[in-house]
């Protein structure tokens, strides 16, 4: 795609119909979480959208957060919006390296200063430049000159968001997140531990569409994905509203896919929409293939107690409260519940 | 265990949010009939267990209509046995769902030729008129 092309005209140069784009105007608007009713809105507004220059910087991270987007369930939506952004600069997906690599990334932030997003996954090393480097320059050095013309930086993943793995205790590297060092400018937190790929292509075709960035929970992420924990939107709910808890995997209450709370999920203090979106094609999600959600998507959730001790034990101090916890633990799916509705209202300003 | 089908893991789970569902429906059929707008309901936007999206379509059961288009990957466009309710599905290349909505409509959007497809199919009709 050409850079002075848009969007629709680069989709009618490839034969794809008006009908097809409308296809894909629709798909764009559910996985941007939009009502079906934008996607008129969604269309008039593709159909003019210019290329934007993406910059990616992956630092302290395992490439987790790229296999993730790279193996999402909607290649030809992928791609097509992948095809509508300029990624100028990914030292896992760029062809180029070296003195090559980093002129590239160089020449997109002088040709497109003040205009280009910038990606980041990974955290970053406060504590000793030298842990983390890219072609001789510190983590801590290519972020901040980066960010310095960037519009707005969207932080994949947990570890860009809140210092995820590396910033787990004792935190060797001083693992810091983007938003610690950056105070300056936009930052959109997709968290996850990978974050789930249609969310990443999501805010990308939001930017697209609107231009500007969607609207934000209290920690940076977009509401419509965060905006309610992983419990409201879980079909296991009515179990756990009937008292029905897998006590054990292999116990009957497991089999009979019974509600997974006392085994440790971490659903009711958990903001994603992998109940919803789910993962590998709409298959399935944790709690559907049996294993309690262990909160990757919120911070310091490698430092929160086992992943297998029920929220409970950690609100009562031992596992041995469970039974008196039973109640309370209705109590905070009740107020979660609350909480989430007031999340989701404020996000959207209609809170009163 | 010589395959994963001998697991006994129920999937008969519950959400009770089909009969809310089809209550939605009704009142936007309703509307419809009455001359009203029409409606789109994603259903990836909802919270469903295992099966339940198969039983809302066996509920809204098949219509007189199908049609299938080719525009980046399948679609399929069913009417359902109450008419002016479609089910719409959405697929990639790869033939993975992208998309699932049911419209309460008197037509999909859709499956009208758009003005742009027309306008480039008389430029294309007259080139080959010409040559």
């Amino acid at each position: 795609m050409r850079k002075d092309q848009s969007l629709g005209e680069y989709l009618r140069a490839q034969g794809v119909s008006r009908r097809g784009f409308l296809k894909f105007c629709s798909a764009t608007a559910s996985i941007m979480a939009l009502p079906p009713t934008a996607v008129a809105q969604v269309v008039e507004a593709l159909a003019s959208a210019r290329r934007p220059s993406v910059i990616w910087l992956s630092f302290q991270e395992c490439t987790g957060c790229t296999e993730s987007l790279t193996r999402s369930h909607a290649p030809t939506l992928e791609s097509l919006i992948f095809d509508a952004i300029s990624l100028d600069y990914h030292h896992t997906l760029q062809a180029a390296a070296g003195y090559g690599a980093e002129a590239a990334r160089l020449a997109a932030m002088e040709e497109n200063a003040g205009k280009y997003l910038l990606v980041v996954d990974g955290s970053i090393p406060a504590g000793n430049n030298g842990y983390s480097t890219i072609a001789g320059i510190s983590n801590l050095e290519m972020l901040k000159e980066t960010a310095a013309n960037a519009f707005a930086i969207i932080a994949v993943g947990t570890c860009a968001a809140f210092g995820g793995l590396p910033h787990a205790d004792p935190n060797p590297t001083g693992a810091v997140s983007v938003s610690d060092i950056i105070t300056d400018k936009p930052i959109i937190n997709v968290s996850g531990c990978p974050p789930i790929p249609v969310v990443i292509t999501g805010v990308l075709a939001h930017f697209l569409t609107f231009g500007t960035i969607p609207k934000l929970d209290e920690l940076g992420r977009p509401a419509a994905f965060f905006g309610q924990n992983i419990h409201d939107r879980c079909y296991r709910r009515p179990f756990y509203e009937r008292g029905q808890f897998a006590e054990t995997f292999d116990d009957e209450g497991a089999r009979k896919g019974w509600c997974l709370y006392k085994l440790g999920c971490k659903g009711p203090t958990t903001y994603n929409a992998c109940a919803t979106l789910k993962w590998n094609e709409g298959t399935s999600f944790p709690i559907q293939s049996g294993h309690g959600c262990i909160g990757c998507s919120e911070p310091n959730f490698w430092d929160k107690g086992g992943f297998y001790n029920p929220l409970s034990a950690g609100m009562w101090g031992s596992r041995d409260a469970l039974l008196g916890a039973a109640a309370a633990g209705a109590a905070l799916g009740v107020g979660s519940a609350i909480a989430a509705r007031r999340r989701q209202k404020k996000a959207q300003g209609t809170e009163i | 265990m010589s395959t994963l089908d001998v697991i006994p893991v129920n999937t008969e789970i519950l959400t009770g949010n089909v009969e809310p569902l089809l209550h939605e429906v009704r009142h936007a059929l309703r509307r419809l009939a009455n001359g009203g707008d029409g409606t789109v309901i994603d259903l990836q936007s909802l919270p469903l267990a295992p099966g339940e999206e198969g039983r809302i379509e066996e509920l809204l059961g098949k219509g007189e209509v199908r049609a299938e288009l080719d525009a980046l990957g399948p679609s399929v466009v069913q009417e359902t046995s109450y008419p002016g309710v479609w089910l719409v599905t959405h697929r990639n290349t790869e033939q993975a769902v992208v998309g699932r909505f049911i419209e309460v409509t008197h037509m999909p959007e859709l499956l009208k030729s758009q003005q742009a497809d027309i306008e480039r199919g008389i430029s294309r009709l007259e080139h080959q008129l010409e040559n």
